[in-house]
């Protein structure tokens, strides 16, 4: 097939084709993928991989232990505070994501409109998702103080609150829990927002206008043509949102560390509490597994609906 | 009666002056042509009859009713945009229909006109398929389609035919013809094609820098333009203009410049009064430019030099260096000539024309 053939006069010369392996698609596709391979292969292979392993062992911090089967999941299913995470987990995400979508949603058709400083206004937005978290966890942290907090002084001085009756934000389960979750909705709303503005300006002003024309109030315009073309974006966002929130570390370490009484312990936490916090590594390991088939199956039915949503 | 008054509209935006108070009278079922090139304002004047911009100032009404504070969906106009803005998440019956559902037509009657509407277009057969499987020329009767179901007072068309391909735009122009003169409704056209505003309007409205620069009849804009801006858009090839000095020799009016000495036609001659030994430009069309011949008296005829000869077969195109600048002329097609070739060419009479080179008004 790779001869050369060339004329002279006289007769037809056959060459013989030098050797070029990568002129060959197949070799220099292999070549070329193989960095992103071994980069994959070490930083999520391997680590998911020494999970696992770590998971069905009885290892302990200096212990390199044995193999135990199942032992460690079917210890976290009797364990009360397992089922406390897993709830928490669950209504963590299920309740932030709602509400990042709604204000983020908000906030990015406010953010589409044509105003004054506009531009500064919609970098001014971003703020809350560049500061670094643990640095505005702890402002957080200091704003939810029952006694010398912000927010207290705010109820206090509205006559919501009596003095020195202030608000328990992070002392009790249910406020705390209910903390943790606004804080995560600051977070977040801003990358809703923002993701959100950059799908509504793909969406054609015109489809707006003939819709007017076609005698569609705004309320109905939204509803028939903003909200489905807008809804692959939307679609997107809420997945990575999820899997940040289902995962979420940081606000809770930082806040309340799991307390009151485990009130707001999520699987991230539960897990570094139990491997690294008690050294008890492979039970660590097996939480941060018991999360993975949850969001697996959460990633895997958005995917399947943007699929869905993309191809019709 | 849905007639549509324009009376003296303008329209600022923060530091731009888009329309300069320009007032129309287009009559019921008429197809009014407004024209110009891009930024005089011809589309800033359409959407303002749509309410898709706010009058600053003046009257604009749609059958008699002044419909300057009334949202789009009220004033019973219907729009085909240039990138015809179909939902692209809807079928094309979803398309055709969401204005009759929006005005909560019953189902049955919305089937009827929907069917209807893809019966005259032609596109019954895509009625269940999504805007993206359709052609640009599909899409393009799907808008109008969008447009013709509501039955509405006036249709407002924005440049509809620019994003279709050479041979697609001359077939839609007939079918968009064909389409008033079944339907008959009051139309309003925004176009930079001065070929769709001549072929389609029953009246040509050419427009420049916000102002209206004639309005008339497409052979009256051609025939008698107001000025030398229309008589330059007007036409194709356009009109040729020499920069001349008016002079009366004798009995006698000419245009001279260093190359050129054209005897002025006596009609126009009466009203060269004020004009004579001031400069003047000369416009004369392509068209009405012939090989000269011992007939062609010396003073309707000057000198030129072929730069190009272009054979469109029905014609030869010859681009001349002739009366101080470039000019056009289309002759027969028998005619020889070779580049760099000197030739004479004679001027048909009744073709010339006079601007006031100041004002640049017709004389």
């Amino acid at each position: 097939m790779a001869t050369v053939v060339s004329v002279s006069d006289g007769g037809i010369i056959v060459g013989k084709p030098k050797w070029r392996p990568l002129e060959n698609e197949g070799n220099l596709a292999l070549l070329l993928l193989l960095p992103t391979v071994a980069l994959l292969l070490m930083f999520i292979a391997y680590p998911f991989v020494r999970g696992i392993l770590l998971a069905v062992t009885n290892s302990k911090v200096g212990v390199i232990g044995d193999f135990v089967g199942f032992e460690n999941f079917a210890r976290l299913l009797k364990d009360p505070i397992f089922h406390a995470v897993v709830y928490n987990t669950f209504l963590y995400t299920f309740v932030t994501t709602v509400f990042k979508l709604i204000l983020g949603l908000w906030l990015a058709l406010l953010l589409n409109r044509d105003f004054k400083f506009k531009a500064f206004t919609r970098a001014f937005i971003l703020l809350p998702f560049i500061v670094p978290t643990v640095l505005a966890c702890f402002a957080w942290k200091w704003m939810f103080d029952p006694t010398f907090s912000v927010i207290n002084w705010m109820l206090f001085k509205l006559g919501i609150v009596a003095a020195g009756a202030g608000v328990n934000w992070l002392g009790d389960g249910d406020m705390a829990m209910l903390s943790i979750m606004i804080v995560n909705i600051w977070r977040g709303v801003p990358f809703f927002a923002i993701s959100l503005m950059a799908g509504l300006q793909t969406i054609s002003p015109d489809l707006g206008e003939a819709a007017a024309i076609d005698g569609a109030k705004p309320l109905q315009r939204f509803w028939y043509i903003t909200w489905p073309l807008l809804m692959p974006v939307t679609m997107v966002v809420v997945l990575f949102s999820v899997i940040q929130t289902f995962s979420d570390f940081q606000i809770v370490y930082v806040m309340t560390g799991g307390g009151p009484a485990n009130a707001t312990h999520l699987f991230a936490t539960y897990a570094y509490q139990l491997g690294i916090g008690t050294g008890l590594l492979s039970q660590g390991a097996a939480v941060s597994l018991a999360m993975f088939p949850l969001l697996f199956a959460i990633v895997i039915f958005q995917l399947m609906y943007i699929r869905r949503v993309e191809t019709r | 009666m849905s007639n549509v008054t324009i009376r003296h509209v303008h329209k600022h935006y923060a530091d731009f002056h888009a329309v300069k108070g320009i007032s129309l009278e287009i009559k019921d079922k008429e197809f009014v042509v407004l024209v110009g090139p891009s930024g005089c304002g011809k589309t800033t004047t359409l959407r303002m009859v749509a309410g898709l911009e706010t009058i600053t100032e003046g009257d604009i009404m749609i059958g008699n009713k002044i419909v300057n504070e009334l949202p789009p969906m009220d004033r019973d106009i219907a729009m085909v945009f240039q990138n015809y803005a179909l939902y692209p998440h809807m079928t094309i019956y979803d398309n055709m229909a969401f204005g009759l559902k929006m005005r909560k037509f019953d189902k049955a009657e919305i089937a009827k006109r929907v069917n209807n509407a893809a019966d005259i277009l032609d596109i019954k057969e895509h009625l269940s398929r999504k805007p993206r499987m359709l052609s640009g020329g599909q899409r393009q009767r799907v808008a109008l389609g969008r447009a013709i179901v509501r039955n509405p007072k006036v249709f407002l068309f924005d440049e509809p035919l620019s994003n279709l391909d050479a041979k697609l735009r001359v077939q839609m122009r007939v079918e968009l013809k064909k389409l008033h003169q079944r339907l008959a409704t009051t139309s309003i056209y925004v176009t930079h094609d001065q070929v769709e505003a001549m072929t389609l309007g029953d009246r040509v409205v050419v427009m420049k820098d916000g102002l209206i620069q004639q309005v008339g009849e497409p052979l009256e804009l051609y025939n008698n333009p107001a000025n030398k801006y229309v008589a330059g858009f007007i036409g194709s090839p356009a009109m040729n203009f020499a920069e001349t000095v008016i002079e009366q020799v004798g009995n006698a009016v000419y245009a001279t410049n260093p190359t050129m000495k054209i005897r002025v036609p006596e009609q126009i001659a009466a009203r060269m009064g004020p004009h004579k030994g001031k400069p003047a430009t000369l416009g004369i069309r392509p068209e009405d430019l012939h090989m000269a011949t011992g007939a062609d008296p010396e003073e309707l005829s000057f000198d030129a030099v072929v730069e190009v000869a272009e054979q469109l077969g029905s014609e030869i195109i010859l681009d001349l260096k002739a009366g101080g600048g470039a000019m056009v002329a289309s002759v027969e097609p028998t005619v020889k000539v070779k580049p760099q070739q000197k030739i004479r060419l004679g001027i048909n009479p009744r073709g010339l024309r006079f601007f006031d080179a100041a004002t640049e008004a017709a004389i």
